[in-house]
């Protein structure tokens, strides 16, 4: 019924991570980073504000707001309560916050289509969202940024901007990254989470959802991979038979970073920023435990109406850069 | 209701008296005072205080400071204006004299800042704005005055020039034995001074001390120094209610009062004692007050009209900022130092011929203010 | 921070919900029981606009306890499209680029934290318009 993306405006470049460290390393060019008076709750509340907007809905219509994050400001009280009170969801709103790694904003998703396909709301927002924490001198340093996508779900009609054709989750017990509840930092198995984990879920979840729909890849106009850095949605995309040209418009991952819950959502607004009418999306999320949320969407007539106001493109070329030390200090990652 | 005087003065010098716990302060003004009127009648007791109860946990300042004076049963009550304390105190002493409720009041003003640490004093600066719109957003008092200071620049003058209030300040404290920065400073080290809220610097901005001034208040007499008028005002408190920003509402309303229950005009003024916590803040109060037309005091003050033999001599000892201002005392120090001026006993401070003086002290960014008018009785 | 009192402002706060005089269509943010203009104590709910512009600003360099995190910041004078004035941080923005008339929209972010343990305090602020 309505989307909207929102990326904080400060960017660490890769050579500045290299520069204090010592590293090689360019995974992503330059990562998104919060401003000290960010957080996963403030950027849902930017993409869900700029989702209703677009919407042209009543906001106090929305029967579910669900956050899927893995930095949420409170470890118990909801962000979806914050953000519901924000946006004039409340009172009659059910909220929850949903973590599964980098693909808590999908299962959001996969969640808020059944809300309105059973019939029990109008409408249910999902978002992701995510201010990823990189620990000091790790590969994930350079990529583990800032951003979050909202998207309202309803009954598909003549005035929703794309439709659901399918999804499929594919979910098994891989510990590829984890992090402890009372841990600052994750901890990963380094190359372990290439072949057994992001790869084997998208293409678990990638080739469940075709056989089921009867697609080939070259049905699809656009092609949405979880983007954990530049290489891996290109190359898990590549293997499943996707061309660079579906793929392109919605990887962000060299210019904000790996946005974690946020990834994959993001990477599927900015296509629908660029999505003409008839458009078919095929977007596969990721998440580390493991698993993948797949998703097939139509985009309808009605989006070319309802993508006003700035898009993700401009959010993503409005930037200011930091040094090391001032990302440090905006992530409150200096000892006091 | 009947003419009031001031028969006695007492003041210390505003500085960091560790040593001193909040009474003891309040006792060697209060003494003071007593011993200069000459009589120990007391019968009412008002304590100017903004800020003990957040750098003292101290509430009931009354009580504790009659009990201070060994007066069990006296009259005695904080009166809590934000910086306006101390004038608004003396606002209701002379009330209590003048309606006949007491026949010797004493009133005095009292802080001690340097108890808590500078973070704390810029917290309680901003507790005299509204909490949830205005100290929400993390401004200061430095802030706001810096906000108001940008528009009058735009407006009306060079930096510098608003920069010289604090230099003229300085030169008038030079030699006076109870200020806190009797020296002079040059606009040279004003203006190089670093940015404490853009663009107001820091050496434009009164500091932090702590101090205690006190008078006493009896029916007048034929001779000495009368209450010719003392008045209180307020003004809605976010600058985002102010029509016109520059123009200090309070002080208009609470001057406008003062003069005519004094019966005076701006001109018959021959000194004053202006609030000028921030260089901004005193230029606006002088016009405020209607004692030089709007836009033009900084420029006054620049080419030398504050000065002793200016056209409006004003903060005669200094001013907050170099005589220094201990929030809830300095209300009481500016009518004490007017006092002195018409007494003729300023020493090297000493405004020749001055017969009207008037005081003028302020609360929250000019959303309550005291204005006082002295004037000499002669035989 | 006591959590009644920002409890109570969260909905005028993370709206920018203001009051409107029935009497005399006169704005108000924050709400207040008295009409300034006609004196009318009956208001009903009034949405202020979410842009304006800078009248003037200025750069919080001692910050008061609390906001010490955030230094320097930017505070200024806003006055919205619909005539409504209140103060607020302007957020993304370097302190040299802030100007008199810059066009400024409502965002939704952190204010202060009491501690590792206390409630998060959200608020308005405002940054430069994102076209």
């Amino acid at each position: 019924m309505g989307y909207g993306a929102y990326v904080p405006i400060y960017r660490l470049e890769a050579s500045e991570v290299n520069r204090v460290w010592g590293g090689v390393g360019v995974p992503v060019e330059e990562k998104s980073v919060v401003a000290p008076d960010e957080d996963t709750v403030t950027i849902s509340v930017e993409a869900a504000k700029q989702a209703v907007k677009r919407s042209g809905i009543d906001p106090s219509e929305i029967g579910a707001v669900y956050v899927g994050t893995e930095s949420k400001p409170y470890a118990v009280k909801p962000s979806g309560t914050i953000v519901a009170e924000a946006i004039g969801a409340t009172p009659s709103v059910s909220t929850a916050d949903y973590e599964f790694a980098c693909k808590a904003g999908t299962e959001a998703m996969q969640n808020c289509i059944a809300l309105v396909g059973s019939g029990m709301h109008r409408y249910a927002m999902a978002i992701g969202a995510d201010t990823a924490q990189g620990r000091p001198a790790d590969a994930l340093e350079y990529t583990a940024a800032c951003g979050g996508a909202a998207f309202i779900f309803a009954e598909r009609g003549a005035d929703t901007v794309a439709y659901l054709e399918a999804s499929y989750s594919y979910v098994t017990d891989t510990p590829d990254f984890w992090r402890r509840s009372k841990e600052m930092y994750p901890r990963h198995g380094n190359r372990f989470t290439g072949e057994p984990a992001y790869f084997k879920h998208i293409h678990g979840a990638s080739k469940g959802l075709l056989e089921e729909t009867g697609y080939n890849p070259e049905d699809f106009d656009y092609a949405v991979f979880h983007q954990p850095n530049t290489k891996f949605p290109i190359r898990v995309g590549r293997s499943l038979g996707f061309t660079m040209e579906q793929i392109d418009p919605g990887l962000l991952a060299p210019k904000i970073g790996n946005t974690y819950a946020g990834s994959t959502p993001v990477g599927l607004a900015a296509t629908l920023d660029v999505a003409e009418p008839g458009a078919k999306i095929f977007a596969v999320s990721y998440g580390s435990g493991s698993g993948s949320d797949a998703f097939v969407f139509t985009v309808q007539e009605a989006i070319t109406g309802k993508r006003g106001g700035p898009k993700l493109a401009r959010f993503i070329e409005r930037k200011k850069y930091v040094d090391y030390a001032t990302y440090l200090r905006f992530r409150g990652q200096i000892i006091q | 209701m009947r003419k009031v005087a001031v028969a006695g003065v007492g003041l210390v010098k505003v500085s960091e008296h560790w040593e001193k716990p909040i009474w003891g302060l309040f006792a060697d003004a209060a003494l003071q005072a007593v011993k200069d009127a000459g009589s120990d009648d007391v019968d009412s007791l008002y304590v100017g205080n903004m800020s003990g109860s957040l750098m003292q946990d101290q509430l009931n300042m009354g009580a504790l400071m009659a009990d201070a004076l060994a007066r069990p049963g006296l009259h005695a009550v904080r009166v809590e204006a934000g910086s306006a304390s101390g004038g608004v105190a003396f606002h209701e002493a002379v009330k209590a004299v003048a309606s006949g409720y007491s026949d010797c009041a004493l009133v005095a003003g009292v802080e001690k800042m340097s108890d808590v640490l500078p973070e704390v004093a810029a917290k309680s600066l901003v507790m005299e704005e509204e909490q949830e719109y205005s100290a929400y957003t993390g401004v200061t008092r430095a802030g706001l005055s810096a906000m108001l200071h940008r528009l009058y620049m735009d407006l009306y003058s060079e930096p510098a020039e608003v920069g010289m209030m604090a230099v003229q300040s300085h030169e008038n404290a030079v030699g006076c034995r109870h200020a806190q920065y009797p020296f002079r400073m040059s606009i040279e080290r004003a203006m190089d001074s670093p940015m404490e809220a853009d663009p107001i610097h820091m050496m434009e901005c009164a500091g932090v001390g702590d101090g205690a001034a006190a008078v006493v208040l009896v029916p007048a007499d034929a001779a000495g120094v009368e209450v010719a008028a003392t008045a209180v005002a307020t003004d809605y408190c976010s600058l985002a209610m102010r029509e016109d920003p520059l123009t200090l509402g309070a002080v208009m309303k609470a001057a406008e009062k003062a003069y005519r229950m004094a019966d005076v005009k701006p001109g018959d003024i021959d000194l004053a004692e202006v609030h000028d916590d921030y260089t901004i803040n005193g230029v606006l109060s002088l016009e405020s007050l209607g004692l030089v037309e709007a836009g033009k005091a900084a420029k006054l003050v620049a080419e030398g009209g504050a000065a002793r033999d200016g056209s409006i001599p004003t903060n005669t000892f200094g001013g907050l900022k170099a005589r220094g201002n201990p929030l809830g005392a300095t209300g009481v120090y500016q009518v004490a130092e007017v006092a002195l001026q018409l007494r003729g006993s300023a020493g090297d401070h000493q405004v020749e011929g001055a017969e009207v003086g008037l005081a003028q002290n302020m609360g929250g960014m000019g959303s309550t203010c005291a204005v006082t008018i002295l004037r000499r009785l002669a035989p | 921070m006591s959590v009644p009192r920002y409890w109570r402002e969260e909905v005028p706060r993370y709206r920018l919900l203001g009051k409107e005089c029935t009497g005399c269509g006169t704005r108000f943010f924050p709400a207040r029981p008295v009409c300034t203009v006609c004196g009318s104590t009956e208001f009903k709910d009034y949405k202020l606009a979410e842009a304006g512009e800078v009248v003037t600003w200025t750069v919080i360099r001692n910050p008061p306890t609390g906001f010490e995190k955030y230094r320097p910041y930017v505070v200024a004078l806003l006055e919205l499209d619909d005539g409504v004035r209140l103060l607020s941080q302007v957020v993304d923005v370097d302190p040299e680029e802030v100007h008199a008339g810059m066009r400024v929209e409502a965002v939704f972010r952190r204010v202060k934290e009491d501690g590792n343990a206390g409630i998060i305090q959200y608020g308005y602020k405002f940054r430069p318009v994102v076209e």
